[in-house]
């Protein structure tokens, strides 16, 4: 198997103020299924094209926001070297034992320099609604809303950019698919891989610890962007940006909010990645065209909002 | 039936002065937005950022939810609110009051935007 380690985002909590209007945006406008509603009052919701339980989980809260990003790890095995490797870098490390969230194996949970709680798991209960397998329809039930396929990435933004960068690629065997410099070369963005996806995480340099850009969605097509912004007008939903392309995976994007302030991005294409891919570099006065490369220019808005 | 407007005025920190109607029951972004009127700037819309944050100086009013980060109880009671979440019920007078959840730059101060 050539992709070990590290396989993909397992899944995200986010934090919402009105848990009603979080479902309605995640279920009925995006097209998350709704999985389970435990007890302590999370969520849990998986996408039509995802084999594992739930890929995202929500907790009301009195502020929005990221609670943790989780990854899957191809088995436990290596989810113990993992543990061991974060040890071995100074890294503290917290065990969530199995069952904390419904159908999840034990937890290795930290923090990372910008601010934020990742966590890595190597056990999830399959879905009963998972696609099929033997003579497989393209998907069980036709999908709903924005069509999203999976869960697919978190843009967070925090301080120490190059240190968690360095976490990501030296401990957890990710590689840096692009970054983006200023002038005396420090990096104030960095797009990481754990497998062929031009980013599985994204971090961009802001003065406050573990703020929450945007959690993203994966669609078929760019038709499918099209059908997300009709959606978006059509309901009402707060439009951040687009439908554009990105000039840093290449993705063609749209932009938007959850009703609690939470960005979300739906997104299509993107380059396939390679470990032997050299870095692309952007520098910080083309970062307009890296951001929107149709526009070229940022949005304020883009830069500084966060939860 | 006309729908009942609500005047609001925005106070800007250069000490110039912007206002728009407000249809009863948007919120003061939204209608802000629909007008054209770009005195507050513009964030989530949802509560969550903390973008537009005002003070609100006179007239009634009440709120939706709201980030904890940027407008807390006190500061609810002091008149801070997220224009995403203001619905005004009287003509209102309000200014920009940006840096709830940041380290507070004067906001606990809107008089120094005046």
């Amino acid at each position: 198997m050539a992709i070990s380690g590290v396989l993909r985002p397992g899944y995200v909590q986010i934090r919402v103020m009105d848990m009603d209007a979080a479902l309605k945006h995640y279920v009925d406008r995006i097209g998350l299924d709704l999985v389970s509603k435990e007890s302590d009052g999370r969520v849990y919701l998986r996408a039509w094209d995802e084999f594992d339980r739930h890929s995202i989980v929500l907790r009301q809260a009195d502020r929005p926001g990221m609670d943790c990003m989780g990854f899957k790890v191809a088995t436990d095995v290596e989810l113990t070297r993992y543990e061991k490797r974060l040890k071995e870098a100074g890294v503290k490390v917290e065990t969530v034992p199995a069952g904390e969230q419904p159908g999840v194996g034990r937890r290795v949970a930290f923090t990372i320099p910008t601010g934020h709680r990742i966590e890595l798991f190597s056990q999830m209960e399959t879905s009963p609604q998972c696609p099929p397998t033997i003579n497989p329809d393209v998907w069980p039930q036709e999908p709903r809303g924005m069509r999203v396929v999976r869960f697919d990435h978190c843009l967070l933004y925090g301080p120490h950019v190059p240190e968690t960068a360095k976490l990501f690629t030296d401990v957890l065997e990710f590689r840096l698919t692009e970054k983006v410099v200023t002038p005396d070369n420090a990096m104030i963005g960095a797009f990481l891989s754990c497998a062929t996806k031009a980013h599985d995480v994204a971090f961009i340099h802001s003065d406050e610890p573990a703020k929450f850009h945007h959690a993203s969605f994966f669609l078929e097509s760019w038709h499918d962007v099209g059908h997300a912004a009709d959606i978006i007008s059509r309901y009402g939903i707060s439009h951040d940006i687009g439908p554009t392309r990105h000039g840093i995976t290449r993705g063609q994007t749209i932009y938007f909010f959850d009703p609690s302030g939470n960005r979300n991005e739906v997104f299509a294409g993107g380059y396939t990645y390679y470990p032997d891919n050299p870095v692309r570099v952007w520098s910080a006065d083309e970062l307009g065209k890296a951001i929107f490369y149709y526009e070229r220019q940022l949005n304020e808005r883009f830069l500084s909002v966060v939860t | 039936m006309t729908a009942l407007r609500r005047h609001i005025i925005v106070r800007l920190p250069d000490g110039r002065q912007s206002a728009f109607d407000c249809r009863d029951g948007d919120t003061v972004l939204a209608a802000m937005e629909r007008c054209g009127n770009r005195s507050i700037p513009v964030g989530c819309r949802g509560g969550g950022c903390g973008t537009c944050r005002v003070r609100v100086v006179a007239g009634r009013y009440r709120c939706g939810k709201m980030s904890a980060l940027h407008v807390d109880g006190a500061a609810a009671a002091a008149g801070f609110a997220l224009a995403c979440r203001l619905v005004a019920e009287d003509d209102l007078v309000i200014e920009l009051a940006s840096g709830g959840g940041r380290p507070h730059v004067a906001s606990d101060n809107p008089r120094q935007f005046v």
